[in-house]
């Protein structure tokens, strides 16, 4: 696995994200570049998907159940081919296709629509749970905030997935510490998080969300052994790659200026 | 109608892998047939309604019918986001069946019963809404589910109510069935009220008013064509739901009469629950008679009007 060409890639992308806020100016910026590199994984190492047939049956489904980090989905999905530069530059444009939340099939590759949290992962139950009744071998991946954990729906899912043993289901937590208003840890009482998921009948794996290799290694075995549906909590950081967005919740909401995206892409090498 | 309900699943799960009955953990043992025909196709989804229609829609999205299933207000109010984000801003195949329409559930208490579903099932859009009015009306429903593209809401009402069909009819959405009809007046009875019509209407023969009765099964869409047809031919059109008078089947017809017809509005009127809890305990028959649904009351106020 080539995690050289998944890091230039995360790289690029996290380039595009904030260029892209910089111009249509959404929120959000920070809860989508910490989830960039989980998204680099799993759409450069593993999904098993093919940007030619979108809506193969046998496709490997991702929901991006925080969907409020819509402009790194559909920066991924023009990445990879889905759709094009030109289609993604309309993001919030007036009349376009691309919301700041996304809308169902708004392009190919958009699982779901998400953006009232807590959804996501219920829509993944009844899709792990039709591959299973068809015997088609294909996956299931949903990732979600920490914030999002806030949300009893996410519960009911995780006990229905545990009592089914959907092992070809996985959530991600991207947990990046922070929800809207504060830290995610005080706003409710959603420590142990690994624990919760274990408790609630889920293999649980806690990794560094921004280690590549790590997170190459955890996607790629699905179904797991134990065959449970896996919960990986993955450790981040809002607003990873630029030291000035990095851990501060401002950028929950803020859009960066011209010179904090010139500075901003400086940092991540992507110009000189 | 819960025992055609469970008898018509487990007909269309026998040799149809795509149908799949989801449940909020009721129906003890009144599944036990499905259970035993199509084991694959019945899941107890627990007391977790939220989760049970996101998994309806992932099921829908990959070409499976659901039908996801418990008492009125637990898959429609305490759900409602999930209906509206989940299943109709997909725009997906799958059926929402409530059991305990109006005040099927009145010993239960205002928890129970289902006064508003209609209102807020109605407006969501590509929803479509059923209200069957007998067991064999609800066996027509599940086979229109089962060839329509959408989101569908089927409001059941308990179990043992009267027959009034004499053979199953075909239900199309959007569509009514005339039973009876009428120079005077035309009652349309919204689902489990339609026993209650019909017997208003033999009430109202002995007064020598000709009234017609048709079952408003599709409460959304309207069946325009036949509201057409009965304002050009009645002297007076009757609403008759067991829901609150704000949002249900009467006021979706007010808004057809402003939309289409609006001389018509002298010739509608409504008989539904008043815009209230309903605190009294008791049995569905005699909080009909308290708030004035049953034949008797249905057919003095239509003759009232009628003078």
């Amino acid at each position: 696995m080539d995690l050289t060409h998944i890091r230039q890639i995360a790289r690029e992308l996290r380039g595009t994200v904030i260029e892209l806020t910089h111009e249509a100016k959404p929120a959000h910026l920070a809860s989508a570049l910490s989830c960039i590199d989980i998204l680099a994984v799993l759409y450069w190492s593993v999904l098993r998907i093919d940007p030619a047939k979108p809506l193969a049956e046998d496709r490997d489904r991702f929901i991006l159940s925080k969907g409020h980090a819509a402009l790194a989905l559909y920066s991924v999905l023009a990445k990879r081919g889905f759709c094009s530069d030109e289609t993604l530059r309309t993001f919030n444009n007036n009349g376009g296709k691309l919301a700041e939340h996304p809308g169902p099939q708004c392009i190919p590759g958009v699982e779901a629509a998400t953006g009232s949290l807590g959804h996501g992962l219920p829509i993944g139950n009844g899709l792990a749970l039709a591959a299973r009744l068809a015997g088609r071998d294909n996956r299931t991946f949903v990732l979600l905030s920490d914030g999002e954990c806030n949300e009893g729906s996410v519960w009911e899912a995780a006990m229905f997935a545990g009592k089914q043993k959907l092992d070809n289901l996985c959530a991600i937590v991207d947990f990046n510490k922070w929800q809207a208003t504060g830290r995610s840890q005080e706003i409710l009482a959603l420590d142990p998080l690994p624990e919760k998921w274990q408790a609630f009948g889920w293999e649980t794996v806690r990794l560094d969300g921004h280690d590549l290799g790590v997170l190459h290694a955890a996607l790629t075995e699905l179904p797991r052994r134990s065959g449970k549906p896996l919960a990986i909590i993955a450790d981040t950081v809002k607003g990873k790659g630029v030291s000035f967005m990095e851990d501060d919740n401002n950028w929950h909401y803020r859009v960066p200026t011209r010179e904090e995206t010139d500075a901003a892409k400086r940092e991540l090498g992507l110009v000189h | 109608m819960r025992n055609a309900f469970a008898d018509e699943m487990t007909r269309l799960c026998a040799g149809n892998q795509k149908p799949v009955l989801l449940s909020g953990d009721i129906g003890n043992r009144l599944f036990d047939k499905l259970k035993e025909a199509a084991p694959d196709q019945f899941l107890n989804c627990g007391v977790a309604e939220a989760n049970m229609i996101g998994v309806a829609a992932g099921l829908a999205m990959s070409g499976y019918r659901p039908f996801a299933y418990t008492i009125v207000p637990f898959i429609t109010t305490r759900v409602l986001e999930q209906i509206r984000v989940d299943l109709c801003y997909h725009n997906v195949p799958a059926t929402v069946v409530g059991v305990g329409g109006g005040l099927s559930y009145a010993a239960l208490g205002p928890t129970h019963h289902a006064l508003e579903d209609l209102a807020l099932l109605r407006v969501l859009p590509n929803m479509s809404v059923l209200c069957p009015g007998d067991a064999l009306e609800v066996r027509a429903c599940l086979k229109a589910a089962m060839r329509h593209d959408g989101p569908l809401y089927i409001r059941l009402g308990k179990k043992g109510e009267p027959v009034v069909h004499q053979s199953e009819p075909v239900i199309s959405i959007g569509g009514s069935l005339t039973l009876r009809k009428g120079s005077d007046c035309t009652i349309l009875a919204v689902g489990n009220l339609l026993p209650e019509a019909m017997k208003a209407a033999d009430l109202l023969a002995e007064r020598k008013i000709d009234a017609g009765v048709v079952s408003l099964v599709s409460v959304k869409p309207l069946d325009g064509e036949m509201l057409t047809r009965s304002f050009a031919s009645s002297k007076l059109l009757i609403s008759l739901e067991e829901h609150s008078v704000a949002g249900g089947a009467g006021s979706a017809i007010l808004e057809w009469i402003s939309d289409h017809d609006p001389s018509a509005m002298t010739k509608f009127m409504r008989i539904a629950t008043p815009d209230a809890f309903y605190t009294q305990s008791g049995k569905q028959s005699y909080a009909r008679q308290q708030l004035g649904l049953d034949a008797v009351s249905v057919a003095r106020k239509i003759a009232d009007r009628l003078g």
